[in-house]
């Protein structure tokens, strides 16, 4: 468990995290590796684990029926896939799919959300770190939506 | 129009005797080459008709004139060290960009310029600097870009971020590709959409920002492309400790007569053709926002 102490310590969402924090974190963490092309996980799939990424690239994707798959987003060492396992019903909303050799560190979602729900400072802790992500990725979103490059 | 010597009613043909003097007064450049680089987007290289070709700061621009048709201010995008030709790319988008875009080798436009504040590009020397660019915004930031590989070793670390609508609109998608050669640039491109046959990344560009590893005390960031990209990215290197003295985007207005005299350009109490159109952050964030200026 240092080791995966130890990782968790590296990652930058996680700066600043106390060691008390880290270590009930660490307790619900492991180790990854997916090939190119392998799934982290498919939409409507149960979001019971996210990940925290150490090497290599994801790709966001949504399908819809009779089309090529849509790439929304792509991350990349140090960002956080996924954010479903705190919102009811628990369910991924997306493809997330490796697109060169991934290492990762899972979180399991429910173990989280048990430390979460018992240590209130640690899961105050978790969700300002979860908020600014969104907020980010919100905001992206809304650039995307904008066409910015289109003509007007 | 092809091919001659032609001075339109109205303006006054630029002669090596009198250029300078009147900046209402137009030089004559020929056509000498012209390529496609996207579906609407044209680069023209313009050689001058009659004495030695206008030098340019990077960021600054001219006036080109369709003659009968009208004038537009588009940025220099070539080397400035190549005083042998000046090169814009022009996308297509109304009447006068379309006519200036559709000029064949050989055909005579009329050029005014170089106006404008440029890139800081000496006062950067010594510092890491960042260049951001979306879509078209490339064009304006090339001649930098330039500047820094030349002279690399006046700078830090150069990272550059690109971003465009969709891979098939990655503008000088073949000069970037020779940039990331170079080994001592760092150069990140993303496109705001794209199917799974893309393997670079999607994502809007100011998102690419967290991502680098930025000396925010060392670092000058030039930014250019659409207002709202600029705005999202000038936030993210605020966030990312970028103080706004630190930050220069390239502003875009209707200009006219490009010396400030008309107003067309007032932006707050600049005017974008003579005080930028690059321009420091500081200078403008509290007015880049309103959408009343």
């Amino acid at each position: 468990m240092e080791g995966l102490e130890t990782i968790l310590a590296e990652q930058p969402f996680l700066a600043g995290l106390a060691a008390e924090h880290r270590k009930l974190l660490s307790g619900c963490a492991r180790n990854h590796r997916f090939d190119a092309g392998g799934y982290l996980f498919h939409e409507g799939d149960a979001a019971d684990e996210f990940f925290l990424i150490r090497h290599g690239r994801v790709a966001l994707e949504i399908s819809a029926p009779g089309q090529a798959p849509i790439v929304f987003t792509t991350l990349g060492p140090g960002d956080v896939v996924g954010a479903s396992w705190i919102i009811p019903p628990y369910r991924w909303m997306f493809d997330a799919r490796a697109l060169d050799l991934v290492r990762a560190v899972g979180i399991d979602a429910a173990c989280l959300r048990g430390k979460c729900d018992s240590d209130h400072a640690f899961g105050y802790d978790m969700m300002k770190r979860f908020l600014p992500v969104l907020a980010q990725r919100l905001q992206a979103t809304r650039l995307q939506v904008l066409d910015v490059y289109g003509k007007r | 129009m092809s091919g001659t010597d032609t001075t339109a009613v109205g303006m006054t043909a630029m002669t090596p005797a009198n250029r300078g003097t009147d900046p209402f007064a137009s030089q004559l450049y020929r056509v000498a080459r012209s390529y496609r680089e996207l579906a609407d987007t044209v680069t023209l290289e313009l050689t001058p008709l009659a004495g030695p070709c206008a030098t340019f700061a990077p960021g600054q621009f001219n006036m080109l004139y369709a003659f009968g048709i009208g004038e537009i201010a588009i940025s220099v995008s070539g080397n400035r060290t190549d005083q042998s030709k000046l090169i814009h790319t022009i996308r297509e988008v109304g009447a006068v960009s379309r006519a200036v875009a559709g000029l064949g080798v050989g055909e005579v436009v009329g050029l005014r310029g170089p106006f404008g504040v440029g890139w800081p590009v000496e006062a950067a020397a010594g510092s890491d600097v960042i260049l951001v660019a979306g879509g078209l915004g490339l064009a304006p930031l090339r001649p930098a870009i330039y500047h820094l590989m030349e002279n690399r070793g006046r700078y830090g670390r150069v990272t550059i971020l690109f971003g465009a609508r969709d891979p098939h609109q990655l503008l000088f998608r073949h000069e970037i590709e020779q940039w990331r050669e170079s080994l001592d640039v760092d150069i990140h491109v993303t496109v705001d959409h794209a199917d799974a046959g893309w393997h670079g990344n999607v994502g809007v560009v100011p998102m690419l920002v967290p991502r680098v590893d930025l000396d925010p005390r060392e670092t000058v960031a030039m930014v250019c492309g659409p207002e709202v990209m600029m705005r999202f990215t000038a936030n993210a290197l605020r966030s990312a400790g970028l103080s706004d003295d630190r930050i220069y985007v390239s502003m875009e207005r209707n200009m006219k007569c490009g010396i400030g005299l008309c107003g067309h350009c007032q932006f707050g109490p600049t005017f974008v053709c003579k005080d930028g159109p690059v321009m420091r952050y500081d200078r403008i964030a509290g007015i880049f926002a309103m959408r009343e200026i």
